[in-house]
């Protein structure tokens, strides 16, 4: 048989083996066989390809995957969950980058070999390095602002819209004349460094609260920009998966979207919610709060039937999710219904706050979505938020005037009772008061999460 | 030009495709899908071999930039992808 059909025959084998690997992430019990089938895929597919004809040496070849293979590898043990965002936010930045670079490669092979590139391929040339270059830097920004390098709040400066039209206008302008003049380098550089410094000024404007959605959108620009790729050599196998990862990203940056009730627009050009005419924290707080010991709150669950658990990132940051599993577990054991109830943006990437859970030997099945769990606050006699403010914020219901108005809630404030975790009253991303920490049914229970939680299983066991 | 319309046909289909399959991942597992999805992107290793594996100086190198950072991803990918699913089986 022909080298080249055996090779793009194991290429289609290899996407058909990342279609079903993606497919078993479809249920937590089939997902890491899932995910072995991809790597399955992924081995096939570079094994096949050292059977190349155009490749003359492996030298290269071998150390570029030692170097790459050690850094993700020690990336990939090394990591803390909660940073689980920010390692995601590089390896979309490292694939961004391969696409740039493969391009760029390519590029200089067709021109030592003194031929021309075709206009297709001059135009998919020009897509990689364009969606690659931003990808890798707004990547490197958000990573910077997730690991709070720098700062996390939106950075804001005048005529930062038309720098950014003019920085696009100027990479479109860049790829023509590189369609035009497939035979100049220099223009395809020219038009990395106009979309690197694009990447970086995309990203910098969006505030904390966004980052899920911008992790969510270069996941799908990293894949976009693999396929891009796939155009410039013609390689089915680049393209496929780059459109699955596409997708992908597409499909979770909705979710995230509606998850705050934010249009891609806005989040992307910084814009926030309606400003807020809304009562000051005094106004709502004055006199209202009533602040609970954990004996207090011991009592209250002594008697309960049914809890609900409203993490938030706070939690993650205390490092309470070993403690809530102890509480979990003393409550489940005096006959308590213990559920958890998930906002989609609760952590700090989709489905963040689940893995945080995991870690903590929180089976799965407990973990409730919103959709699923607020029907059933109104049977609930304690719910317990820790360490979440927006997401149980009441006003996004009542106040059209809020940041936060139609964001989607839990609504917690219809159990009976509501006990709230935190250090203070300090408002949460959205930075408006939050009536829920003043309502008739809420206690609140000031400190350290863990410590809290600590103090709290303690006099559970004591009464 | 055939060639292309060709490649443009695999794009969109395989869209769908990702949207069909990936709409059916449950939000438990939407970190590990990012991270999944992330090492399966990585997949543009294959152009960087072809580029380090050339016998051209300037594209060999480029090559070796790029292996570095996709395999980066393709490593770093399933490996902290597998180390999360884990944390979600042994309950079972």
């Amino acid at each position: 048989m022909n080298k080249t059909v055996l090779i793009n025959l194991v290429y289609l084998l290899a996407s058909v083996l990342f279609i079903f690997g993606l497919k078993g992430l479809s249920h937590p019990r089939t997902a890491v066989r899932g995910n072995l089938t991809g790597a399955a895929g992924m081995l096939l597919a570079i094994v096949v390809t050292l059977l190349h004809q155009q490749i003359v040496g492996y030298g290269v070849i071998i150390a570029g995957i030692l170097v790459g293979g050690i850094i993700g590898a020690w990336m990939a043990f090394a990591i803390r969950m909660t940073a689980m965002p920010q390692m995601v936010a590089l390896l979309n930045g490292f694939g961004g980058g391969a696409s740039v670079v493969v391009a760029g490669a390519e590029l200089h092979k067709v021109l030592v070999e003194s031929a021309a590139l075709t206009t297709d391929v001059a135009i998919a040339t020009a897509a990689s390095g364009i969606i690659g270059a931003v990808t890798f830097w707004g990547s490197l920004v958000a990573y910077a602002k997730l690991e709070e390098l720098m700062a996390g709040k939106a950075v804001l400066f005048p005529g930062q819209q038309v720098i950014n039209a003019l920085l696009g206008v100027g990479a479109l302008l860049l790829a023509v004349l590189l369609v035009m003049n497939p035979g100049a380098a220099y223009l395809y550089w020219l038009l990395v460094l106009t979309a690197s410094v694009l990447g970086v000024l995309l990203v910098i404007p969006i505030g904390g609260a966004d980052m899920p959605v911008v992790i969510s959108l270069l996941n799908s620009y990293s894949g976009l920009a693999a396929a891009a790729t796939g155009f410039v050599l013609y390689n089915n196998v680049l393209i496929i998966t780059g459109s699955l990862v596409g997708a992908s990203g597409i499909i979770l940056t909705r979710i995230m979207c509606k998850a705050m009730n934010r249009s891609l627009t806005h989040v992307l050009f910084g814009v926030l919610g309606p400003t807020s005419e809304t009562a000051t924290a005094d106004e709502i707080y004055a006199g209202k709060v009533k602040a609970a010991t954990p004996d207090e709150v011991a009592l209250l669950f002594d008697t309960a039937r049914r809890a609900v658990i409203v993490p938030g990132y706070g939690m993650a940051v205390a490092q309470a999710q070993h403690a809530v599993r102890d509480l979990t577990n003393l409550l489940e054991s005096r006959g308590c219904e213990v559920e958890f109830a998930i906002h989609p943006v609760a952590g700090r990437m989709p489905g963040h706050m689940n893995v945080l859970l995991a870690e903590a030997n929180i089976p799965y099945e407990k973990l409730k979505e919103m959709d699923e769990v607020n029907p059933t606050f109104e049977q609930t006699d304690v719910a317990l938020v820790i360490g979440a403010n927006d997401v149980v914020n009441p006003l996004a219901r009542t106040d059209p005037h809020s940041p936060i108005a139609g964001m989607p809630i839990l609504n917690v404030d219809y159990a009976r009772t509501v006990v709230v975790v935190k250090r203070s009253l300090s408002p949460g991303f959205a930075g408006i008061p939050n009536p829920l920490f003043a309502a008739d049914n809420t206690l609140m229970m000031f400190g350290d999460g863990k410590k809290a939680l600590l103090e709290l299983i303690a006099a559970l066991k004591a009464a | 030009m055939e060639a292309l319309i060709a490649a443009i046909t695999i794009f969109v289909l395989a869209i769908f495709v990702g949207f069909e399959v990936i709409t059916k991942v449950p939000p438990t597992l939407h970190t590990p899908l990012m991270s999944g999805s992330n090492a399966i992107s990585g997949i543009t290793v294959i152009g960087a071999l072809l580029a380090a594996g050339a016998g051209d100086t300037g594209t060999s190198l480029l090559g070796f930039i790029a292996i570095v950072f996709a395999t980066i991803n393709v490593v770093g990918g399933f490996l902290v992808t597998h180390r999360m699913l884990e944390m979600f089986r042994k309950k079972d």
